[in-house]
């Protein structure tokens, strides 16, 4: 057994940079590599690229990722787990496959799917439990009575959030790759700690410590500065070269985080306090499908320059049941925005939004009406206007809509202020958007198994 | 005094809930924090944003207090008319506040 593993974090969104991974895989020594690429909403949205393409729905990113990436994985020995898979794992590793022959190297690659439940389950609506007060989701699914065939149905994707247990199988099995479908974000770290120091996964007290590791690093640079900087009370040096983070962890459920060496950003007990706290609904029970952490034990220390040791954290015994995320189709959205500047800016667009909330308010349910620059991302009521004139404020009004033409209307009326509307109007854009909606169900998980598939280049 | 010249904060998101943290940059004052920033006193700083419970969390072990506030995103991050959907800026908001 290692008495200690390194496992770093090199993306935490589907849209993050490509280069902080590189340098940890090139510099950072490690012993496992961790992209995490799933927001809430991205599977559904993968789920739709599959259903138009079956060789598609994986990460749009993984080939560059990948192929920048696997020449350094191959060369340091360092394995990779990543839900980049997304809504299809296994044509995910097809791809990685594909490339690794491109690339003249020798890996297995192992593909965990099994989390989506929409398929050919078998499951019944009364196996969708409710979640929280999401009465949306069950009735939705009650409407959903055919999903493979019923090609109008609203709903578009049903995944699970998978714990460790494939991941694990697939690091026994000595894949050099795995790549996932929908696990919980934690279980990516937690799984290779299992594996590396024998952790037996009902060992809450452990599940829960590993939990907290994983879950401080899997925002990557949401620890080292980034989403943190603000240049008068929290400076942070050379974002532009933002180095992502790495984790030693020990056999006793410690660890300390840090960064390479020459990468900009910064490690410290606040990066690591805000992002501890970050997306936490209740510290006393941290919900995953491994365990029910508790956080509230949880130190965090100081110990060098851009290094924290983090110890402590506990847990309880995992939930019976896995959440399940729906991804239904909820309305188009449509939108439009025009600048007004200089003298009366504010009156202008006020007289702008003005006109066309009266024009549009019979045709839409719900007029979203922002004055950019002074009520757009606060409440109006916040907006001190006995401050200095305005010199420069942006029209955003956005409603929803049933219809794609229908909500085209919503641009199409502020563009029309050009000739009808107040003076000096300029800049106008329009956007139209299908909205995919997700709400969430709890399914017990005896229902659903995870699914391990090999394959070589 | 605003909240932001002794504390930092970063907004998190889950469907219609926005959790917030309110950490001091010396330790020192969390105390003074649990004192003054009551539910009540988030409720009517949110008043129009956050229409729904307020849940805060004491975390001694880190010094920082974290709000958990329902109702928060207009409806939720994905179907959210707002142009910050995941209420992302709502930290700012929270460091806004006169105390």
């Amino acid at each position: 057994m290692k008495n200690k593993i390194r496992i770093g974090c090199g993306a935490g969104f589907s849209g993050d940079r490509i280069e902080p991974a590189i340098v940890l895989a090139e510099r950072g020594e490690l012993d496992y590599l961790v992209l995490e690429c799933l927001a809430e909403r991205t599977i559904a949205l993968a789920n739709k690229r599959k259903m138009a393409d079956p060789t598609k729905g994986y990460d749009p990113l993984l080939e560059r990722r990948i192929e920048t990436l696997l020449p350094h994985l191959v060369k340091n020995n360092i394995r990779l787990i990543t839900n980049m898979g997304a809504a299809n794992p296994i044509e995910g590793a097809k791809e990685i496959i594909g490339i690794a022959k491109k690339q003249g190297l020798n890996i297995k690659v192992a593909a965990v799917s099994g989390d989506d439940v929409i398929s050919d389950l078998g499951l019944t609506n009364d196996d969708f439990r409710k979640f929280g007060n999401e009465d949306f989701a069950l009735e939705l699914l009650n409407k959903h009575q055919s999903p493979v065939t019923n090609n109008q149905s609203t709903i578009i994707s049903a995944n699970a959030y998978l714990g460790i247990e494939g991941i694990l199988e697939a690091l026994q099995a000595n894949a050099q790759i795995i790549i996932t479908g929908r696990v919980a974000d934690p279980s990516l770290f937690l799984a290779p700690m299992v594996h590396e120091f024998g952790w037996k996964t009902d060992d809450y007290d452990l599940m829960g410590k590993g939990t907290v590791i994983g879950h401080l690093m899997e925002c990557a640079g949401h620890i080292t500065g980034g989403y943190f900087a603000d240049p008068i009370k929290k400076p942070v040096e050379d974002m532009d070269n933002l180095g992502h983070p790495f984790a030693d962890v020990f056999p006793d459920g410690s660890a300390i985080i840090s960064k390479v060496e020459d990468t900009g950003g910064i490690i410290n007990l606040q990066t690591a306090k805000e992002q501890l706290l970050y997306e936490v609904i209740n510290p006393f029970e941290y919900y995953t499908p491994d365990v029910i952490a508790d956080f509230t034990s949880v130190k965090i220390e100081e110990i060098g320059k851009n290094q924290v040791r983090i110890t402590g954290g506990s847990g309880t015994e995992k939930p019976s049941t896995y959440k399940v995320s729906v991804g239904y189709k909820a309305f188009w959205q449509g939108e439009g925005e025009i600048s007004y500047a200089g003298p009366a800016a504010y009156e202008r667009a006020k007289l702008a939004g003005e006109i066309i909330e009266k024009r549009l308010k019979s045709q839409f349910e719900e007029i979203q009406v922002d004055y950019i620059g002074i009520s757009s991302t606060f409440d109006i009521r916040g907006f001190d206007f006995a401050q200095p004139p305005i010199s420069e404020v942006r029209l955003r009004v956005a409603a929803k809509a049933r219809t794609q033409a229908e909500a085209a209307l919503i641009g199409e009326e502020v563009e029309a202020l050009y000739t009808n509307g107040p003076a000096g109007g300029g800049g106008v854009r329009k956007y139209v958007n299908e909205v995919i909606g997700i709400v969430s169900v709890l399914v017990d998980r005896n229902k659903i198994k995870p699914i391990v598939e090999y394959f070589g280049s | 005094m605003k909240l932001y010249d002794i504390a930092h904060s970063r907004a998190g998101d889950k469907g219609n809930i926005s959790t917030l943290s309110l950490i001091p940059y010396n330790k020192s004052d969390y105390g003074m924090l649990c004192e003054k920033i009551t539910v009540e006193k988030m409720k009517k700083h949110f008043a129009g944003i956050i229409e729904g419970e307020i849940i805060r969390y004491e975390m001694p072990n880190i010094s920082s207090l974290l709000f958990v506030c329902h109702d928060a995103l207009a409806g939720g991050v994905t179907t959210s008319l707002r142009i910050d959907t995941h209420g992302k800026a709502l930290s700012y908001k929270l460091l806004e506040m006169e105390f």
